[in-house]
């Protein structure tokens, strides 16, 4: 049985350790907190945005250990030592993530709200073994609903940065 | 959320210890937490079971693989050895969810999704599958979505897996363990049709855990196809889905596989139906006289009868497009 205190079942807090964009923290958490909900109450992270809450629209995309994911479907609780980044741990100190850049370059928001999640879903597609064509950008980008329409740019934006963003991927994984 | 308690058990001896009738175990957690917020389902303990060795996907000795309950669906749909040589299985998987929730969602998960149907979700309207005996609004309510096939009086819902109807066209085992023990579920009869119990998806046991998906060697990798068809392009339930699967000699059928998705309360699938292809010539013709045979019996509700034609045509392309090649 795993030492977490949790492991002994009982209702109350859990301590769990996370990296979360590059820093290591210990935090408390309840069983039932969602990761979103940690991310934007607690830590006030909160460019992490709740949408549906129910896995529908995209606008909690977080990446867990490099993995796109919908953090409002997953119990903070689970990611014990887990490596998370969420939207704020994208850029380099004032210099933007190319995905970041190229959103602003290709005007590919108008609201806004899902953004956050548009730009960690892109980032996370550029680790996949997909999303070489425009139709296989649209298709693995289905998981991120834009209400106000702009999928034309964020399509632009998506198509321009991804090389370099898969680039980036393999320099660092050396 | 109701509050629950968390343990996340190292073994999988320890997970069937804890289980009881308050608890439910968790790994992707895609759909269970959706039910939790909806208050669908209130379990008092969840038992993560991330941390058992049920990561792996291994060759069976028998020629097959054997697939931890725990790969996700993405790993699944992205191992070569599924691409390669099942890929009616990868298909299928890439046709389900969005990427994110691939990311997350286990297969074992993926059998045990509940249906999407809006009544079993609205606590607010009685259903049978969330509270026995309550009613079924559906039958008489909206029901587009729901099943024309092998429904009940008491519920008319849907299993929402693509992944399953897959693994039900390949003839998968489920391998299970639990408190009397190990065994093995032909995926035939793992799910289950509502009758009286709809509040019964599958036949696993109290306290029963999935621990693995066994592939036959057989996978049909040159002659498969999965058509689903839904309301709009990519990421939502089929209203219809085919997983086709073939063995051609020349241009004879030696061997057919079948199975419907989003038309009955488990992958729909008839052998007799297969059995109609064997020896024949793979076009048009005998493609829907299975398919009369696959759709005898089907029952329309008032908003779901396109349904019945809408599968007739699936079956029959699904099956040209087997018969033209695995598109890779």
């Amino acid at each position: 049985m795993s030492e977490n205190p949790s492991a002994a079942g009982a209702i109350g807090t859990c301590t769990i350790t996370l990296v979360l964009n590059g820093e290591h923290r210990r935090l408390e958490v309840q069983p039932w907190t969602t990761l979103l909900d940690l991310l934007r109450d607690p830590l006030g992270l909160s460019g992490t945005k709740k949408g549906c809450d129910h896995g529908q629209c995209g606008a909690c995309t977080v990446l867990l250990n490099g993995r796109r994911i919908n953090s409002c479907l997953t119990l903070a609780v689970m990611h014990d030592g887990a490596e998370l980044t969420t939207i704020e741990g994208l850029a380099r100190g004032a210099e933007l993530h190319p995905m970041q850049a190229a959103f602003v370059r290709h005007d590919a928001f108008q609201c806004g709200y899902c953004t956050p999640g548009q730009i960690c879903s892109a980032v996370g597609l550029a680790s996949e073994r997909c999303g070489y064509s425009r139709e296989e950008i649209r298709e693995y980008m289905s998981g991120n609903l834009c209400r106000c329409g702009a999928y034309p740019n964020i399509l632009a934006a998506i198509e321009e940065a991804l090389p370099a963003v898969r680039g980036q991927k393999q320099e660092d994984a050396r | 959320m109701t509050p629950f308690s968390y343990q996340r058990p190292d073994s999988i001896d320890q997970a069937i210890a804890l289980a009881g009738a308050d608890s439910r175990y968790i790994a992707g957690g895609t759909n269970l937490l959706d039910l939790m917020k909806e208050n669908v389902l209130q379990p008092r303990r969840l038992i993560d079971i991330n941390g058992l060795p049920l990561h792996d996907i291994e060759e069976t000795a028998g020629g097959g693989l054997m697939i931890g309950a725990l790969v996700s669906n993405a790993d699944l749909a992205w191992h070569p050895q599924i691409e390669q040589r099942y890929p009616l299985l990868a298909k299928a998987i890439l046709a389900g969810a969005s990427p994110q929730l691939r990311n997350m969602a286990s297969t074992g998960g993926n059998l045990l999704q509940r249906t999407r149907c809006y009544y079993f979700y609205d606590t607010a309207t009685p259903c049978n599958k969330r509270e026995p005996g309550s009613g079924c609004p559906a039958r008489d309510g909206r029901n587009r979505i729901h099943a024309i096939l092998g429904a009940s009086a008491a519920c008319v819902a849907v299993h929402p897996s693509d992944m399953c109807v897959a693994l039900a066209a390949l003839e998968a085992q489920v391998h299970v363990d639990g408190p009397h023990g190990q065994r093995r579920i032909a995926i035939e009869d793992f799910h289950r049709l509502p009758g009286e119990h709809p509040e019964r998806d599958n036949t696993l046991g109290a306290g029963e855990l999935i621990v693995g998906i066994e592939l036959p060697g057989e996978g049909y990798a040159s002659h498969c196809a999965y058509l689903k068809l839904r309301d709009r392009a990519s990421y939502a339930f089929a209203l219809v889905s085919v997983a086709a699967a073939l063995e051609l000699d020349g241009k004879t059928i030696r061997r057919a596989r079948i199975a419907l998705g989003g038309v009955a309360h488990k992958p729909w699938r008839i052998e007799a139906a297969e059995e109609l292809l064997c020896g024949k010539r793979a076009e048009q013709q005998c493609f829907a006289t299975a398919a009369e045979r696959l759709l005898q019996g089907a029952q329309p509700l008032a908003d779901n009868a396109f349904k019945i034609e809408l599968a007739r045509r699936a079956i029959v392309r699904a099956l040209s497009e087997a018969a033209g090649g695995t598109v890779r």
